[in-house]
């Protein structure tokens, strides 16, 4: 299919017994950009990243990724993409350094010895090679684990919830990481729950109950959730919260620092809840939505109408 | 009281959490209900010290009304049954140490005359005494049911002869193992015990360990097919077997004097395929176990049966029928005749053949079914 696209997949389906993880996924995805895979708990975003490199067979549907079949190809699709799994799932009970010469091993990569050790090099770890994988920190065992399934250089790297867990600190490293490695022209595919990684992405793709609910760059997706948001601020914030929860035209009403977002589909609806609910020292502004307010708003609607397009 | 009520109530929590977990875990809790039966059914039914029926040849070279009340008097004794009558000494000698009759009862030509002359003739009874316990039964009576049979026969002129001494004299040729040794039996059989309790329960938790782990994922991810990932599992403990069957070897001889009659590369082929049905066992227990917990407990459900109707606790042939058939099901019980022969019997590969492809064919079967799951597994 097209030369340019990195990951290029339809309809793509995947049952297990009678449950279906993946219900009908598009993704077409251009080389050498970075793209964030949103979406609640359980809405196929690990099973998606698992069909498109080879790991699960699907059970409809079709695609290429580097141009190789997802389904005949494989071996071909593993060879040249780095998969990092959502569960640190190197051998504890081996060294960090066992660890990245068995996976050099895997790769038949040539001149193991120097990879291996530019490699600990670059990560900082030459001095900590010879401890056990298992007594890394959170942060150092996603640093580990990034440089392990990017020594043999993939062309494409999936992500699978790399920074769940980890601190801040560790979380920007790990982001400045990736955009380093996009430079490179690595096409990477993350997901994450956090919007500000959201954010970082060239486009982002959100899946609900196993279907892609929207597509686009950040402001787009905001753009085409159609949500209204008006911030609150002052003293009585709290009280009024209780008072808005459940009325007409207002899908959610949320804390953000201490003011209070109030979101709905149509502004005057939202404005005219506002004036019944009163609250004397409240100072009210209509605000451009966040990317958390247009997912919650959107895992409302996939609920109820799960085949929205974007 | 109050401190009481209050433990009684969190005991009473743990309890029934242990409840519920007891449940949702079907293989462990379907264990405790199935161990407990196997065993009461192999003790109870299976097993018999005092093994009756068991095959024999019988060699004869002369036909006369008194050798068939004998060897009438053996078969229904109970305790032998006769699946070849010959009078080729090779061919009955062949049968013994394939380990398919566990005697050969040989009347020699002329044996009538002299006995009706009074000149004692012998009978000679030769006894696979590889396994001593399983022949010993049937050796012990055979002097009284001889004699109690002739009883019969010996009238009129030649009834002086019921008088003791006996009117023949039994010889009693203990094949194999002479002096009965208990030992020469049980160490060589040791040796497939303890290869099949290591190498099933090593692999099938080598495997569930990756599973277990998360760490499966990972290794599937990276470009290795699964047939690779199996063999590089196994290999290291085919060295395990290896290292395991030298050990038990040079204990053998220093430590308890067994014999090693046969070919040595006859015993490293069979023990060769023998710990390739036990890693191929192994690695569709965890093909099937989820945790390695559940790893344990089918090796143990794969062992304990092994252990018992394979021939190693108990004579084979002292069996019911149908957990002979079992027993016939274990590669266990192929290896003991196997290393049987070859260390006591010093059986040739000819006669050693049927333990062989008796393995082949369980590994190829266990193999088949380990790839079929191996590959649904995962998806």
């Amino acid at each position: 299919m097209s030369e340019d696209l990195a990951i290029n997949v339809r309809g793509l389906v995947k049952r297990f017994g009678d449950k279906t993880a993946v219900n009908g996924v598009d993704i077409a995805m251009p080389h050498g950009q970075v793209w964030g895979f949103l979406g609640p708990n359980g809405s196929g975003k690990t099973t998606t990243i698992r069909m498109i490199c080879g790991l699960l067979r699907a059970t409809e549907g079709e695609g290429e990724t580097l141009g190789f079949d997802i389904r005949r190809e494989t071996e071909e699709i593993k060879r040249r993409t780095g998969y990092m799994t959502q569960k640190f799932s190197f051998w504890t009970d081996m060294t960090i350094r066992e660890n990245i010469e068995f996976v050099a091993r895997l790769y038949q990569m040539k001149d193991r010895k120097a990879t291996v050790d530019e490699t600990l090099e670059t990560l900082g770890l030459t001095t900590r090679q010879n401890q056990l994988a298992g007594a890394l920190s959170g942060g150092w065992k996603q640093r580990m684990a990034l440089a392990a399934v990017t020594m043999h250089r993939p062309k494409l790297l999936l992500l699978d919830e790399p920074t769940a867990g980890v601190d801040p600190q560790a979380r920007r490293d790990f982001w400045d990481e990736i955009h380093a490695l996009s430079l490179d022209g690595m096409t990477v595919l993350v997901s994450t729950h956090y919007m500000d990684e959201a954010e970082r992405c060239d486009r982002i793709v959100y899946l609900a109950n196993g279907k892609k609910v929207a597509e686009g760059t950040v402001q787009q997706v905001i753009d085409r959730s159609g949500l209204v948001t008006f911030r609150g601020e002052g003293d009585g914030v709290r009280q009024l919260a209780e008072r808005l929860k459940g009325r007409p035209g207002l899908d959610q009403v949320s804390y953000f620092g201490a003011a209070l977002h109030v979101s709905g589909p149509q502004a005057d609806l939202i404005e005219a809840a506002i004036g019944e609910a009163g609250g004397k020292d409240v100072s009210w502004s209509q605000v451009r939505p966040s990317l958390e307010d247009a997912f919650i708003a959107m895992m409302t609607e996939a609920g109820t109408d799960p085949r929205v397009h974007a | 009281m109050t401190g009481l009520s209050a433990t009684l109530s969190r005991i009473l929590a743990v309890f029934m959490k242990e409840l519920v977990q007891m449940r949702r875990d079907r293989l462990t809790f379907a264990m405790m209900f199935v161990i407990p039966i196997v065993q009461l059914i192999l003790f109870g039914y299976a097993i018999n010290t005092d093994p009756r029926h068991l095959p024999a040849a019988l060699l004869v070279e002369e036909q006369t009304p008194i050798v068939r009340t004998l060897t009438t008097a053996l078969e229904t004794s109970g305790y032998y049954d006769f699946i070849l009558q010959t009078d080729d000494p090779r061919e009955s000698a062949d049968l013994l140490a394939r380990g398919d009759v566990a005697f050969v009862v040989t009347i020699p030509a002329g044996f009538t005359r002299e006995l009706l002359r009074g000149e004692r003739p012998q009978i000679l009874i030769e006894a696979d005494a590889s396994d001593p316990a399983a022949a010993s039964g049937a050796i012990g009576r055979a002097e009284a049911i001889l004699s109690r049979a002739l009883r019969h026969d010996l009238k009129g002129p030649v009834a002086g002869l019921r008088a003791s001494p006996l009117p023949f004299e039994l010889i009693v040729h203990a094949r194999y193992n002479p002096e009965g040794k208990t030992a020469y039996n049980i160490v060589p059989g040791l040796l497939g015990v303890i290869l099949t309790m290591t190498l099933v329960m090593i692999t099938g938790m080598a495997m569930t360990r990756e599973v277990e782990r998360g760490t499966m994922e990972n290794l599937l991810a990276m470009p290795a097919r699964p047939s690779e990932v199996m063999l590089g599992k196994i290999l290291p403990y085919v060295a395990v077997g290896a290292t395991q069957t030298a050990v038990i070897l040079i204990a053998a001889d220093l430590l308890f004097g067994v014999p090693f009659a046969g070919a040595l590369w006859l015993l490293v082929l069979g023990v060769t395929v023998f710990v390739i049905a036990n890693l191929a066992v192994g690695f569709t227990f965890s093909t099937i176990a989820q945790s390695q917990m559940q790893a344990m407990q089918l090796t143990f459900f794969f062992f304990l049966p092994s252990l018992l109707l394979s021939g190693f606790m108990f004579p084979f042939r002292g069996m019911p029928d149908w957990a002979q058939l079992i027993g016939e099901g274990f590669p266990l019980t192929h290896f003991l005749r196997l290393v049987r022969g070859v260390m006591l019997k010093d059986a040739s590969f000819a006669q050693l053949q049927a333990p062989l492809l008796a393995m082949g064919l369980f590994t190829a079967i266990v193999l088949a079914i380990a790839m079929l799951r191996y590959r649904r597994t995962l998806d």
